[in-house]
């Protein structure tokens, strides 16, 4: 029983990870309709100048908030230089986009730092979590971040002006323009969030699978799982997608016999396409009721 | 009384299709203007042009400012409020949500006041206020994209075929508060219709359209009146 409480609860940790990289995916998806496969590398790099300002003598949540606001506008730059001059071209020139992003960004930071792993520090230690054996703080530090992130984005969708905007650019350009949105800067908005939200999830899994620039390929592997899972149009369904996968991961590599850390990943793309195949819009992504 | 739009030589394209061949026609501030002609005469092109929704040349002037080289948004911003074809309601939002989209790009702090203004002139919207817009009738969603524009404070509203796909009750009532809100709120109104009948006695001024060039302008009671203009171009 202790086993299995201590599986479930390192998968919701984990999954917290996965679902901050679903919802960065989610964004993006929201505004351009387009699955973004340079995620992982842009929270890598934000993961890696997070690393850099504390080798300057940044404190840590010093390091981290400055992460996020160098994240925010690093994202609205890729934004405005490569895709919004790529906006109307077809799907595979966005395809191609993000795999150069991909390549360059890894490519820049073996580059600027090298491929050797670095420890990355967790401002909540690794003691037993409220004296149990079965969690520890930084994993329940994992969770509680992720919590208050998705708590702030749906206060932020919900209540403000700016997020009422943005969800009209999302939902529909042409109407929102037709009220006076500015559907391009949304976009370059939606990609400053998500970029954010990757640094977020990249600091957090850092101390965990220590920091390299391929830290993020199997991880956004997991978001993509997850964001399929709860429904790429809905940001809930994408948190909820990524505690389900990030428990169903643990449970299968611990109870299915043969699957052990090793077959974890194939996995991740057997319920990617288990869900497309049974409820394409996912399990909280809505089929819009239209009548006319 | 002054023109509040002029359009001078509007020529518009879809691709390398001319679809609109120098239109010139002015609105004058406070009136009700109903466009008219048949199927593909060009109707919605001329309101999708004036919001820079269409590749155009030509003049556009709104109270003396320029529209040309101007994004949508920000004609919009202008004052100039365009219910397109199809009402383009927010489907996933709430009709709440929706009226506050329409004052979205407003800085003041009336915008409650007119949201409550609106469920005046529709109490439906009021009882719906929670549902997703998408979820309610043809004629309802009409309103509510009529409210919408309307929460801008719009001093030009652009109306595509409000009539379109509603019931003839639904139709004179939405004709009546449109009527009221052109005498009560000095509301400068251009509609495009296919049911030429009615605008024309909703109206004061009428253009009639032919293939992208205007035929035919002049009072609505007197275009109304003459029996050639309305056999050979409105068909009733």
């Amino acid at each position: 029983m202790e086993l299995l409480g201590n599986q479930i609860l390192a998968g919701v940790a984990t999954g917290a990870i996965y679902a901050c990289m679903a919802l960065a995916v989610v964004m993006i998806f929201q505004a351009i309709d387009q699955l973004n496969f340079a995620q992982g590398e842009m929270a890598m790099l934000s993961t890696f100048v997070g690393w850099q300002l504390m080798q300057w003598g940044v404190p840590y949540w010093g390091a981290f908030a400055l992460t996020l606001l160098l994240s925010f506008a690093g994202g609205v730059a890729i934004e405005r230089l490569l895709f919004k001059p790529l906006a109307d071209a077809p799907i595979l020139t966005h395809v191609a986009g993000f795999i150069a992003l991909l390549a360059i960004l890894n490519s820049v930071a073996g580059q600027t730092w090298d491929f050797t792993i670095k420890q990355f520090p967790t401002p909540f230690g690794w003691s037993p979590f409220l004296g149990s054996k079965l969690i520890s703080t930084h994993q329940a530090g994992m969770i509680g971040v992720t919590l208050v992130l998705l708590a702030l984005l749906y206060g932020f969708f919900q209540f403000t002006r700016i997020g009422l905007a943005m969800r009209a650019a999302a939902s529909m350009p042409e109407s929102a323009r037709l009220v006076g949105i500015n559907t391009s800067w949304m976009v370059a908005l939606g990609w400053g969030m998500a970029s954010a939200i990757g640094a977020i999830a990249g600091m957090l899994i850092a101390p965990v699978v220590f920091l390299e620039p391929n830290m993020m390929g199997g991880v956004l592997i997991y978001g993509f799982a997850a964001a399929v899972l709860g429904g790429l149009s809905s940001p809930l369904g994408a948190v909820v997608g990524g505690f389900l996968v990030g428990v169903f991961e643990n449970l299968a590599g611990t109870y299915i016999p043969g699957v052990g850390n090793e077959l974890k990943l194939p996995i991740a793309l057997a319920l990617i396409v288990t869900v497309l195949v049974l409820r394409p819009h996912g399990l909280f992504g809505r089929a819009v009721v239209k009548r006319v | 009384m002054s023109a509040l739009l002029s359009v001078k030589d509007l020529r518009a394209y879809y691709g390398p299709v001319q679809a609109l061949h120098g239109l010139d026609f002015a609105l004058q501030q406070g009136s009700l203007t109903a466009l008219l002609g048949a199927n593909g005469a060009g109707k919605t092109t001329t309101l999708r042009a004036i919001c820079a929704m269409v590749r155009a040349t030509g003049a556009i002037s709104f109270d003396g400012t320029p529209l040309a080289g101007r994004a949508t948004e920000n004609i919009v911003r202008l004052g100039i409020a365009h219910v397109p074809q199809g009402r383009g309601t927010f489907a996933t939002m709430s009709v709440a949500e929706n009226l506050q989209l329409g004052a979205i790009s407003r800085g003041d702090n009336k915008i409650g006041a007119d949201i409550e203004r609106m469920y005046g002139h529709f109490p439906v919207l009021k009882e719906r206020h929670r549902q997703q817009a998408g979820t309610l009738s043809g004629g309802e969603q009409q309103m509510l994209a009529v409210a919408r524009a309307l929460m801008l404070r719009p001093r030009l509203l652009l109306l595509d075929e409000p009539s379109f796909g509603l019931a003839p009750l639904v139709v004179r009532e939405l004709f009546g508060i449109l009527g009221k809100i052109n005498r009560d709120d000095n509301v400068t109104i251009l509609v495009v219709e296919q049911n030429a009948e009615l605008a024309l006695a909703l109206a004061d001024q009428a253009y009639v359209i032919e293939t992208g060039r205007i035929v035919m302008a002049g009072p609505a009671a007197e275009i109304a009146a003459n029996q050639d203009v309305r056999k050979s171009y409105l068909g009733y």
